[in-house]
């Protein structure tokens, strides 16, 4: 029978929150305790969840307008003369439409910049494609010194906001807009950098980021007592947690990564590379494949692209098959 | 240092310009000689700051946006005594510190990175505002090129000093007519290009750039004024200094061979020896 390896919120389907309130009230506390930290918005201050932070520190808050370069340029010169800034829009827009001044003005002079992107995933919804950042993980984890988090509930995204505030240098974290079911609780472990191996499996590992996690840990249960699943949060996208990532495989000997966001260049493909190098075995990414999104209601389109527990416990399948025929 | 004094430094960074560029056999060479007037009035005579203490925390802050530049940056800095002037000459070649680009990490004096264009006058709002959260009262120096005013980010922070009133911030256009594919007004017009600061509420000073005692004084000028940002739009000759190099934009990103660096340097040692004359 599997067990949960660390204190979680067992009864996760029916606490819903959303990652990005959780944002808002790390942002709060960090503020409170170092006046360093400002906040600056693209004309979207209460829709990424800035807005308890605004109203609070007016005199530390900075309307930019649509305007996401020189956000992430004016973010660059604040820190460098000594502020905190979180820079936060839709992750369609930032970091969708300013990775060169992510890359040049923040990254290679090593401002410490905490890049927010919200409405991150399929998720969004009725808006459609054009807001639906599928890509952000990828544009944002090829850059050198930057740090990318994918909080998996709100109680997370409040610590990660916190930590990524915390550490001294640039980082990324990516935000949804959705109420999502909340696995973690407070005194749940977080550090960046270090996966969550939330259940221990025998057959099989899946490896999710972000609002998977909980569909993992749903599909772990739907599959118990016929496949023993383990299940890892790998909240932290890089650094990659590359002994979590082994030490798993070691045990189970095929992988399953599931992620809201493009297979290509995503958590799974990180994941791919660790596995590649170090020791390969058979894998199915859960993800979107190679195609833009649509309008339709969140759950909807979730269950469709296969971002479910049943698309999970499909790729289990799939996985196992090919485990077992070596 | 009197206005000679400063001509003759300006004219001490222009030769360092040609020596590096023939050196590293790559990099620009017009806009960094068009410039070295203005980079000569801010470090030698405006700018609060001090070589040996490069992170002062009440320094003022010059952030060059067009990083291309950065030869004129480089051996301003080297001249100003933030690092020898020997290390001038490992420009752009492996291991330097002196990067093709301005690269924060590797050089004492280098506030920021630049490369790309359009994004400097944004770092230098995001610096000005710091020191305006902080009622501190040092200032934030822009340099910009006016070929990156085609980059749309630039007017974003054009906008964004102008509604934040950043009174502490002076941008500096070198206004040298030129970019790599020819003239500005050919390429994508820039004019009525003050007009355009105007209407975004920036106060708008316009000097001849190669003229000291006018960018001294423009500089000076800024800072007097209180209700919002000010532009120094720098009309400049590019390749100032050197006969064959002023007013082509061929030489906007070449650089000399080393009969053309000899020619150069005889130039201006000769422009050396009449400003001598004439302050005696």
């Amino acid at each position: 029978m599997m067990k949960y390896l660390i204190p979680i919120n067992e009864d996760f389907l029916r606490k819903l929150a959303a990652t990005r309130d959780g944002f808002g009230q790390g942002l709060l506390k960090l503020a409170q305790k170092n006046k360093e930290v400002v906040g600056l918005s693209g004309d979207l201050v209460e829709s990424v969840r800035m807005d308890a932070f605004a109203k609070a520190f007016p005199d530390r808050y900075i309307e930019m307008g649509v305007a996401e370069q020189n956000m992430a340029g004016v973010g660059a010169g604040l820190a460098l003369s000594g502020k905190i800034p979180f820079i936060a829009s839709y992750a369609v827009f930032s970091p969708g439409r300013n990775w060169d001044q992510i890359r040049v003005s923040i990254c290679y002079s090593q401002a410490n910049v905490k890049i927010v992107g919200a409405h991150a995933g399929i998720s969004v919804g009725p808006d459609g494609a054009t807001h639906q950042a599928l890509e952000d993980v990828a544009m944002m984890r090829v850059l050198p010194n930057l740090i990318v988090v994918v909080p998996a509930d709100s109680v997370e995204a409040e610590k990660a906001t916190i930590a990524i505030g915390e550490h001294k240098g640039p980082a990324y974290i990516r935000l949804g807009r959705e109420k999502t079911p909340v696995v973690t609780k407070t005194e749940t472990p977080f550090k960046l950098g270090k996966a969550l191996e939330i259940i221990s499996g025998k057959d099989v590992t899946v490896i999710a980021c972000g609002t998977l996690v909980a569909k993992a840990i749903e599909a772990a249960k739907k599959l118990d007592g016929k496949i023993s699943v383990g299940v890892i949060n790998l909240h932290t996208i890089k650094p990659i947690d590359i002994d979590a990532i082994i030490g798993a495989v070691k045990q189970t000997g095929a992988i399953v990564t599931a992620e809201e966001h493009q297979i290509a260049g995503g958590m799974g493909s990180a994941v791919a590379e660790v596995l590649a190098e170090h020791y390969p075995v058979p894998m199915v990414r859960v993800g979107i494949k190679d195609r833009f999104g649509e309008s339709g209601n969140p759950d909807v389109l979730m269950s469709h692209y296969g971002l479910s527990a049943d698309g999970i416990i499909h790729a289990i399948e799939t996985v196992l098959k090919r485990k077992n025929a070596r | 240092m009197n206005t000679k004094q400063l001509e003759l430094k300006a004219e001490e960074i222009r030769s360092s310009i040609i020596e590096m560029l023939v050196e590293a056999g790559s990099g620009h060479s017009a806009g960094p000689m068009g410039m070295a007037d203005v980079f000569t009035a801010l470090y030698f005579d405006v700018l609060n700051i001090d070589p040996d203490r490069p992170n002062m925390p009440d320094r003022d802050r010059l952030v060059l946006s067009c990083g291309h530049i950065c030869p004129v940056l480089y051996a301003t800095l080297a001249h100003r005594g933030y690092f020898p002037k020997k290390e001038l000459l490992t420009l752009r070649k492996f291991g330097t510190r002196l990067q093709g680009h301005p690269h924060n990490l590797d050089l004492p004096g280098l506030e920021t990175s630049s490369g790309p264009l359009g994004q400097g006058l944004s770092q230098a709002c995001g610096m000005a505002m710091t020191a305006k959260m902080d009622d501190a009262k040092w200032r934030t120096y822009a340099i910009l090129s006016d070929g990156e005013h085609d980059e749309g980010q630039t007017w974003e922070a054009v906008m964004f000093a102008g509604k934040n009133k950043l009174h502490n911030l002076t941008a500096i256009v070198d206004r040298n007519n030129i970019q790599i594919d020819g003239f500005t007004e050919n390429v994508m017009p820039l004019e009525p290009f003050a007009d355009k600061y105007r209407a975004n509420n920036w106060y708008v000073l316009e000097v001849n750039g190669n003229d000291i005692d006018e960018v001294l004084g423009a500089l000076r000028h800024a800072r007097a004024v209180f209700e919002k940002p000010t532009v120094i739009i720098a009309h400049t000759v590019p390749g100032k200094g050197v006969d064959f190099m002023e007013n082509d934009y061929h030489w906007h990103g070449k650089t000399p061979d080393n009969r053309e660096a000899e020619i150069a340097l005889r130039e201006l040692r000769t422009l050396r020896g009449k400003i001598k004359s004439e302050h005696e």
